[in-house]
């Protein structure tokens, strides 16, 4: 069988074994979020100011919130199943729309903090390591320290307030100036230039945990016998740390980077939140005070899909990175 | 008069401030001529390897240098050489093999990568040829489909298969000197046999000069056409083979080969006909077993243990050897109910053991113990040693004092000082470990012993004192011992009667002097004749033997 094969096999295998996993995911939530006081009734009404207990009852039952839990669920799943992910009252929408709406924001938030993160983690922690011991190392631990230890929030209040407020270079939040009805490569520029700041926000954390791991591993990796057979078989420095070093040292990086794909869906509520980033985290975040348990499933359920994706996605990369690791 | 190709003189080389000796190697002159032979021995720690090192201009800098003299490659001192020259010469003009063909090799690079490199870097040919090269290196080194070799990764290989291509690698440019650390210590004894004749074919096919680092006198024997012998960091001795192996005049070098185990066999000891441990049928596998949700094919399925039987009689020693992977260490644990069997009887004393629960079992193990192998690993290293001694007692329910006691006792039998008791297991040598590792293992005073290859990880010289360590016990607490070993030399002056085992089977049992004289499968003579120094010191030093049985 050859390794192409082996890989659709192979991959065809884990998407299969995600249903349960995703199955249980969404029955779990369904238990945790019914766990908390009040639903989207409560909610309405107090915000309607002047509901009676009949009309309320009136809309519990219309919703379907009169039912036993179970049944509730075995509804929620049978909808799932049909690929009907329910409505939401809150927005008035379809929880679908709304979802394939907002992913995009995520998707692309994410995609790019991954890859700033991992590329200039991998970058400044390779640098260091060669550099060692000199004031370029030491400005680069320093760097990823301070980093390391502030705040996400503060930092992308501080961002705003540099960049946005004072400098006037970067506007402070949303995706788009939708009032510019830009059109095209136009609309690309508009989007970019909104993308930044949120984007080295998100990342300057893992930034800085990646570049420390990277130089931890490349100075690891210096320390093996094979550098010493790379060296005794007369190869330049530059070829030792740029193709024996280098790839072996990566390992430990992307496997983290891999795990903390789901952390990113966590620190990106706080981040879409200060920059009014029109994603997935936001949308989480204000359904969450509105009692919108549909919509919330829903996201919780996408979540844990692009998790499992990313992780299967991060397993492929590493069998081509290490030979070691086999497909079966 | 050969020219010489590799000159070493005065050469001392610096530790870092605050190690425990300032020089690593001292005032030390050595010469090499084209197609010799030259050994370097010595023990762990004895400069050797950083002698090598030092030639190829590999210390580990900054810390470690060279402080003086001079080393002197076909006229040109290489410890002034720049870094470019230096370059130049590494790979193609003198070039290295390492002990351990696992971690020498990048994991992540194919072989013919991994050879090409070399190619790369020292001469220009176009792709297809050095391809071919590199596919006719393979062929040279008797690699099997050298085609398919070169596309596979350093861990699709076995032990033997790395060094060859690691031979192979080291003589893709025809280099004058050829620096071989330790280059078979890792391997099985068939297998050091194979590489130290390839090493030698291709010595004499290019009049190569090779520099052989090794610890075993037995090697040493079988290749060096000249020795060097060194203790802390100082040539001690030097000369031809024949000199220094069979009349050696430093204390040391008599020491260190009188400490190699003869060939020779023991004498059997008397033994009673009682039977105390007998095993019947034993199996054991490893995997074959389905994935999580159980579709998707077994893995692969390995038989570790096939249908084993043995009897090990009241105060003998049984020896099982075998190579790695022949299912020696898995028939110990399995014994020993570290591991649970998939069908077989084991009984101690008539009693059968195999299947009882762990709490069952609890009681029978002060009957039987074990001593591992690696010292360094086997004990915690958060526990002090007088705690890990007295453990095994007291979990047995003795009296926590009297454990103590008994522990202090075991610490000045097996000849370590006292202070020991309060001590952590790092502040000890390797030696003084596994000292540690057998009291441990007599606390609870066992019938039968287990010892799992107890002096594979030691020195020679320490081995023979563990051995005799061993060899008094035993007699003082007539115990009955199982003793698990690769070595034949070790098994020669240790054993009563032998077995031996391979891909999971014993294929031959006999008395230890029958079946060195008279092997019956052919799988034991292989190994009998694989045992490196075999011609030397076998019968010239049966004297040694006999007085060492006398004594025991």
């Amino acid at each position: 069988m050859t390794r192409s094969t082996k890989i659709v096999k192979y991959v065809s295998r884990r998407l299969f074994q995600g249903v349960p996993i995703i199955l249980a995911i969404i029955i779990i939530n369904f238990f945790l979020l019914n766990l908390a006081e009040g639903d989207a009734v409560d909610v309405l009404a107090g915000e309607a100011g002047s509901a009676t207990p009949e009309y309320m009852a009136q809309l519990r039952a219309k919703f379907g919130l009169d039912q036993p839990l179970p049944v509730q669920l075995l509804v929620y799943l049978k909808n799932v199943l049909a690929l009907d992910l329910g409505y939401s009252f809150r927005h008035d929408m379809p929880v679908s729309d709304l979802i394939f709406d907002r992913f995009f924001a995520t998707g692309l938030l994410m995609t790019c903090t991954i890859l700033l993160a991992v590329g200039f983690g991998v970058l400044l922690g390779l640098l260091a390591a060669m550099r060692l011991n000199t004031w370029k190392d030491a400005v680069i631990t320093v760097f990823a320290l301070i980093t390391y230890a502030t705040p996400l929030f503060w930092v992308g209040l501080m961002m705003i307030v540099v960049f946005s407020l004072k400098l006037g270079w970067l506007p402070t939040s949303g995706m788009e100036n939708v009032a510019a009805f830009y059109e095209g490569w136009d609309r690309v520029k508009d989007i970019a230039v909104h993308l930044i700041l949120p984007t080295v926000t998100l990342s300057l954390f893992y930034l800085a945990l990646y570049t420390r791991m990277m130089r931890a591993s490349m100075l690891e990796q210096y320390g093996q016998d094979y550098v010493v057979t790379a060296r005794a078989k007369g190869l330049t420095e530059r070829r030792i740390t740029f193709v024996h070093v280098l790839r072996n040292a990566l390992l430990p990086v992307v496997t983290m980077a891999g795990v903390q794909v789901g952390a990113l869906i966590g620190g990106s509520v706080i981040v879409e939140s200060v920059f009014a980033w029109p994603g997935l985290g936001m949308l989480a975040f204000e359904s969450l005070f509105a009692r919108d348990l549909n919509l919330l499933l829903g996201i919780f359920m996408l979540s844990s899909i692009l998790v499992i994706v990313v992780n299967l996605i991060v397993d492929i990369i590493y069998c081509f990175l290490d030979p070691r690791i086999e497909v079966s | 008069m050969t020219e010489k190709l590799l000159q070493i003189d005065n050469l001392f080389i610096e530790l870092p401030t605050g190690s425990e000796r300032q020089h690593a190697v001292q005032d030390l002159s050595l010469e090499l001529a084209q197609g010799e032979t030259l050994c370097v021995v010595g023990e762990s720690g004895s400069g050797k390897s950083l002698t090598a090192r030092a030639v190829m201009g590999l210390l580990p800098a900054p810390h470690v240098r060279v402080s003086g003299g001079q080393i002197n490659f076909n006229s040109e001192d290489v410890t002034k050489a720049t870094y470019d020259r230096l370059r130049d010469i590494r790979g193609s003009e003198i070039s290295m093999i390492f002990q351990e063909p696992m971690t020498a090799l990048n994991p992540v690079m194919s072989i013919g990568n991994q050879i090409d490199e070399i190619f790369r870097y020292h001469v220009s040919m176009s792709r297809s040829e050095r391809i071919e090269r590199a596919i006719e290196l393979l062929r040279d080194v008797n690699l099997p489909n050298p085609e398919q070799i070169m596309n596979a990764y350093p861990h699709e290989l076995s032990g033997g298969q790395r060094q060859r291509s690691m031979i192979a690698m080291a003589l893709a440019l025809k280099p004058q000197i050829l620096i071989a650390d330790e280059p078979t210590t890792a391997l099985d004894v068939t297998t050091q046999a194979q590489i130290l004749k390839l090493i030698r074919d291709m010595q004499t096919a290019s009049n190569t000069g090779v520099l052989f680092i090794t610890h075993d006198f037995g090697v040493v024997a079988d290749i060096a056409d000249r020795v060097v012998v060194m203790q802390h960091g100082i040539v001690v001795e030097s000369g031809t083979v024949n000199q220094v192996l069979n009349s050696p005049e430093h204390p040391y070098t008599q020491a260190l080969i009188s400490a190699v185990p003869s060939l020779m066999p023991r004498e059997a000891r008397s033994r009673l006909e009682k039977t105390v441990l007998q095993v019947r049928g034993l199996n054991k596998t490893f995997g074959g077993g389905k994935s999580f949700f159980g579709f998707g094919k077994p893995n692969r399925e390995v038989r570790a243990v096939k249908d084993v039987e043995l009897d090990l009689h009241k105060g003998e020693t049984l020896g099982v050897v075998g190579e790695s992977g022949s299912g020696k260490s898995t028939l110990a644990r399995c014994i020993i109910r570290l591991m649970d069997t998939d069908s077989g009887e084991i009984s101690i004393d008539g009693n059968e053991i195999n299947g009882l629960s762990r709490a069952e079992m609890r009681p029978w193990r002060n009957k039987i113990q074990m001593v591992f192998q690696d010292p360094f690993a086997s004990l915690n290293p958060r526990v002090r040693v007088g705690d890990i001694i007295a453990q095994g007692p007291v979990t047995q329910g003795i009296d926590r004092d009297e454990a103590i006691k008994r522990a202090r006792e075991l610490i000045s039998i097996v000849g370590l000082d006292g202070r020991a008791f309060d001590r952590f297991p790092h502040e000890f040598s390797g030696g003084q470990r596994q000292r540690i590792g057998i009291a441990r293992s007599l606390a609870l005073k066992p019938e039968i012993l287990i010892a799992d290859e107890p002096v594979s990880a030691l020195d020679v010289s320490i081995q023979a004192q563990i051995l005799k360590l061993l060899d008094e016990i035993r007699d003082q607490m007539n115990l009955s011992m199982l003793f698990i070993t690769h070595d034949l030399r070790v098994a020669a002056q240790v054993c009563d009667r032998l077995a031996v085992m391979r891909y999971g089977e014993i294929v031959e049992t006999g008395a230890t002097a029958k079946l060195f004289a008279n092997p019956q499968h052919s799988y034991t003579r292989d190994l009998l004749a694989a045992v490196p120094g075999k011609e030397w010191k076998t019968g010239a030093k049966s004297s040694s033997v006999k007085s060492r049985t006398k004594s025991a």
